[in-house]
């Protein structure tokens, strides 16, 4: 029986005692969910980018979905794997948010912060064998300093210049890291997240040409409208059949 | 003897619409020895006076660290302040570990203030008997907060609480704009001068009895850290100051009359 104000466990994590119910069950694979996440520092701060697809195992079922969020004043959070998990980790942000507005002191969370905290919610939910299966990437700018770290399902935690995470972390990371250098400017980083997204588009299968483009700087975060990027599909091996066989040429 | 009918449980008014249960408690903050605390430029200092229970014994320690950038100064129960402190430590331990940041000063005096609180509604409970000074550098810079067992609590730029405090109050009322841009050194001068009055009898300030914690941000480091100076140490920074404990009394003829306190030991 439920009771006003009282909240009912998390379905899949329920104990029951009665021998008829169902045994407990864990996540034990994602089923929506979104793919890789970019993010570059740069000279004025941080960038963020991902496409706006959230699949339904290969089926492109949502493509519309916001893979990148802001929470607080000077943080982004952006998700590649499950979805419903994503919306979960951001209503704990939400939450966060909240209780600092309530308490009311000017005191917000720092990127740092929030990245250590997610560190910590991914962790405990990693030990109770119930994943938010998850790969985050935080990226914020405040007191003058550029933020961006990465948080996986298991709690592993890194801060880098560049980060891909998902099919981005084969195909992006090569390019982000050969191309990025410390003073890389707003648009060069910008051209560089679309090259990389560019490649996603045609090399991973779970990829979508919509994208939304984000960044953290001194002027507080903005995340862009979902728009769709060029793409050119004159190269020969998409032209030409694969092996000379017929067909459309993809695999 | 009279005996008051509505001060046997905190959950008792009495008809003139006080609960005299917390009023007690407010009291054996008053018989606690005095300590005081000011806020400075980047930084806060919190002073205190130990007592010694017995001639042959140690003196009792008033200043207790919390966290790296959070110190307590504590007047009244010194047991009341022990679970108090106990608590406080592990908010700031737990912070540290999920957010990798210091525990915000104002949120864990909100905290306690509520701790304080449900004590003053439950008739299983009796209040807390000690007041906190809790001296912190955060994100938000500076804070001194007094907390005390009726559930309020204060923030100030500097105040002073348990026996004989009106005169450390009385020097920090009169001093107060020069706190204002205070490094250190200055403060701690200060800190002292304003404890002096509050020294019981003909007795002076020692380095036995006195204690200093400085709380500040340290550049070096790039975070705030607390320095808690006693026994010997005091010595130093007494030496710089000219404690003329007379004239200080004399100067604060105002001077509550605080009952004798050595049967509570505090």
């Amino acid at each position: 029986m439920l009771f006003a104000g009282h909240e009912p466990a998390r379905a899949n994590n329920v104990v029951s005692s009665s021998p008829s119910a169902p045994p407990r069950q864990h996540t034990s694979r994602p089923i929506v969910t979104g793919t890789s996440v970019l993010g570059i520092k740069y000279k004025d701060g941080v960038m963020l980018a991902a496409d706006t697809l959230a699949s339904y195992g290969s089926l492109a079922m949502f493509k519309d979905v916001q893979r990148i969020s802001k929470t607080g004043s000077y943080t982004l959070v952006g998700a590649s794997g499950e979805m419903s998990d994503y919306h979960a980790i951001l209503r704990k942000l939400e939450g966060l948010e909240r209780d600092n507005l309530n308490a009311n002191d000017g005191f917000e969370h720092s990127p740092v912060e929030i990245y250590s905290y997610l560190r910590a919610v991914m962790y405990q939910a990693r030990n109770k064998f119930n994943p938010l299966w998850n790969s985050l990437v935080v990226g914020g700018y405040k007191d003058g300093k550029a933020f961006l770290g990465s948080v996986d399902l298991r709690g592993t935690a890194y801060e880098d210049d560049v980060i891909a995470t998902g099919f981005g972390a084969h195909l992006a990371l090569p390019i982000m890291r050969a191309k990025w250098h410390a003073d890389i400017d707003e648009g060069e980083a910008r051209a560089l997240l679309e090259d990389c997204l560019r490649v996603l588009f045609y090399r991973d299968c779970r990829a979508l040409d919509m994208v939304v483009l984000s960044k953290a700087t001194a002027d507080g975060t903005l995340v862009s409208d979902p728009y769709k990027i060029e793409t050119d599909w004159s190269s020969a091996s998409f032209v030409v059949p694969k092996a000379g066989e017929d067909g459309d040429g993809g695999w | 003897m009279f005996r008051s009918q509505y001060d046997t449980d905190v959950t008792v008014w009495s008809p003139q619409g006080r609960l005299l249960q917390v009023e007690y408690a407010m009291e054996a903050v008053k018989q606690g020895s005095a300590c005081l605390g000011i806020v400075g430029e980047g930084c806060v200092v919190l002073a205190a006076l130990k007592r010694q229970p017995n001639e042959l014994s140690g003196y009792q320690r008033k200043l207790l660290k919390i966290d790296e950038h959070m110190t307590i100064a504590v007047a009244g129960l010194n047991a009341d302040a022990r679970t108090l402190a106990k608590t406080m430590r592990t908010e700031c331990l737990n912070h540290r570990y999920v957010y990798g940041a210091p525990l915000q000063g104002a949120r864990l005096v909100l905290d306690i203030a509520d701790k304080y609180q449900r004590c003053t509604q439950m008739y299983v409970r009796r209040p807390y008997g000690v007041g906190l000074l809790v001296a912190c550098v955060d994100a938000t810079g500076p804070h001194l907060y007094e907390t005390c067992p009726s559930g309020n609590y204060n923030e100030y730029v500097a105040v002073a609480i348990g026996a004989r405090a009106q005169s450390a109050k009385t020097y920090l009322e009169k001093h107060v704009d020069a706190f204002k841009g205070c490094g250190v050194d200055e403060l701690c001068k200060h800190a002292l001068k304003g404890l002096a009055g509050c020294v019981a009898g003909d007795k002076e300030l020692d380095a036995a009895s006195a204690s200093l914690a400085i709380v500040s941000f340290d550049a070096a480091a790039g975070e705030a850290a607390t320095q808690i100076i006693e026994d010997g140490d005091v010595q130093k920074y007494l030496d710089t100051v000219e404690i003329d404990a007379a004239a200080a009394q004399a100067e604060n003829m105002a001077v509550d009359d605080a009952p004798a306190a050595d049967a509570m030991e505090t």
